[in-house]
């Protein structure tokens, strides 16, 4: 049977709803539709005790007690609320004491809803470490303890790295916290729902997780926050009813947490599966494509790195060029004139991949109903444009030359 | 990107792939003419070779490779398509600006029609300095 075009292979950007997710939240749209916070009608009742079951949901995924969950609207009101809410909280000196108002350390292949937020409060009187990490893309907690000083209030290291999967030591890193008394969050928007967690073993007092990512809905996450050894307190971001312990005012949303319990739910019952079949599926998708180009690279730690994330980066052409080229397979580039910026990719930089080959990449991120077949297609479609642009690249014609492209005094522009 | 009609088909179907011959093969070719601009790192370098009748001075033929967006690759077929039968000073006289015109080019690759400019006048003074003519600016003011 022929592969259905166009193909969906940018699961690390959004993921599609699992229809039993929908089933799921359907009756709270317009049946059981009232406002948790009525706490003297039964309509009030009705919708509490399904955020309480979404609640038991997602603590179930992280090893957490449901009391621990802060439903937010994503992952990047997630991250802001821990970053922000903590080093506020946790400052060592007033602002405007003319010492640093506290010192937090994060790395700058993070994602932006983690990088933008430390950057606000280095303006507002922070310090700020960003930890480089090596070509692998790994933070390690060797990395962390160097950077570590006596008024250091906060780690912010994400579990799996968005662009590339590869994975932090967020174990090693979360108990070194511990044993300095300073503490950790995690961004794990691309980790929660596919890799196993448990907040107690690995040493975590924040975590952010995202709906959308693991075939819940849009506009709904959640913020773990350690209850004891230590009882994390934050700063909240807005003020207003005091919902969720006065971390998050505003009214729930029923719906979608009902929804992100449901995909926690799903997830953790299916992980174990859904990550072995993926992983092979990629394994044969970097194979086919590494097997018949030459000068292609996979970034970041070859075998730490999520199952479902493959960044490839092919010499000598183009990432938006490459996009459109297989205009029928929906995936990302590291390629600058893919983005608003016109930067090639800061996470790739960061790598110390070369600007050459950031511009040359593609990210592919599979999911849940990903086919073998829908993989040969992108192999072979990837294969065949690769080599059509090498044919109009004047780079790969000065390589099979012999000459290094990257020695080329090239006129900057 | 969402492009028009007339980028994708030169993207899809560009003309005047290719070249007359090796770098080293063309250093020595008084008849040709070869522009190589733009970085790897920039994410665009485009080469274009000209090919010049010694006697009546007329670009006969025109060749392009291209690393780089569809845009890039759009503007710098289309110089080939325009470069082929015109003669040294009026492949001068091409601006970006006519180029942005014809492809609809979107603001944030304007970029792309300069550097094919770029790669025209350097195309052209390549040959005029090999043939013992000083290089020249534009022939005419663009403004970009």
């Amino acid at each position: 049977m022929a592969v259905k075009l166009p193909i969906y292979l940018d699961h690390a950007a959004t993921t599609p709803c699992d229809p039993r997710v929908v089933e799921a939240m359907l009756p709270y749209f317009t049946i059981v539709f009232g406002n948790p916070g009525s706490r003297n009608h039964r309509f009030g009742w009705e919708a509490e005790e399904a955020v309480d079951t979404a609640r038991g949901q997602v603590a179930d995924l992280l090893g957490a007690d449901p009391k621990e969950v802060v439903f937010t609207s994503g992952s990047t009101e997630s991250n802001n609320l821990a970053i922000r809410g903590a080093a506020l909280m946790y400052e060592k000196a007033p602002a405007g004491s003319g010492q640093p108002r506290g010192h937090i350390i994060s790395a700058i292949h993070e994602h932006k809803a983690v990088l933008d937020p430390c950057k606000r409060l280095q303006k507002e009187g922070f310090d700020v470490t960003f930890l480089e990490p090596p070509k692998d893309g790994i933070i390690t907690a060797e990395a962390v303890a160097a950077a570590l000083r006596p008024d250091t209030v906060l780690v912010t290291i994400m579990w799996a790295n968005n662009e590339i999967g590869s994975i932090n030591e967020v174990p090693r890193i979360g108990a070194l916290c511990h044993e300095r008394g300073v503490l950790f969050h995690t961004d794990a928007t691309q980790w929660a729902g596919k890799m196993p967690v448990n907040v107690e073993r690995d040493s975590i007092d924040l975590l952010s997780m995202s709906g959308h990512k693991i075939y819940g809905p849009k506009g709904v996450g959640a913020l773990y926050v350690r209850r004891r050894k230590p009882r994390v307190r934050l700063v909240p971001l807005q003020d207003g009813g005091g919902q969720e312990r006065g971390f998050r005012s505003g009214t729930l949303n029923v719906t979608g947490i009902v929804g992100l319990g449901k995909a926690c739910e799903i997830a953790k019952a299916e992980m174990d599966a859904d990550g072995e079949r993926i992983l092979g599926l990629r394994r044969r998708l970097e194979d086919t494509i590494t097997g018949r180009l030459d000068v292609t690279q996979i970034n970041g730690h070859r075998e730490k790195r999520v199952p479902n994330i493959t960044n490839i980066s092919f010499g000598f052409v183009e990432g938006e060029s490459l996009m459109m080229a297989v205009k029928e397979i929906a995936c990302s580039s590291g390629s600058a004139c893919t983005s608003a910026s016109l930067e090639p990719s800061y996470v790739l930089k960061g790598l110390g991949v070369g600007d050459d080959l950031a511009h040359s990449s593609l990210r592919l991120s599979l999911g849940r109903w990903t086919t073998p077949e829908q993989i040969d297609y992108t192999a072979g479609a990837v294969v065949e444009a690769v080599s059509r642009l090498r044919k109009l690249s004047p780079l790969y014609d000065m390589h099979k030359e012999g000459i290094d492209v990257s020695k080329v005094e090239w006129a900057k522009h | 990107m969402a492009y028009g009609q007339k980028i994708i088909d030169h993207y899809e179907n560009p003309r005047n792939v290719g070249n007359f011959g090796t770098q080293a093969d063309v250093k020595g070719r008084r008849d040709i003419g070869v522009g190589l601009v733009g970085a790897p790192e920039c994410g665009d370098v485009m080469q274009l070779q000209i090919k010049v009748n010694p006697g009546t001075g007329v670009i006969e033929d025109a060749k392009f490779k291209c690393f780089g967006c569809g845009s890039a690759i759009a503007s710098s077929s289309l110089a080939t398509e325009w470069l082929k039968g015109k003669s040294l000073d009026e492949g001068l006289s091409i601006k970006n600006t006519q180029i942005v015109e014809e492809l609809s080019l979107p603001p944030v690759k304007i970029h792309c029609s300069v550097l094919a400019e770029d790669a025209i006048r350097a195309a052209i003074n390549d040959y005029r300095t090999k043939n013992g003519m000083e290089a020249r600016e534009r022939t005419a003011a663009s403004a970009h």
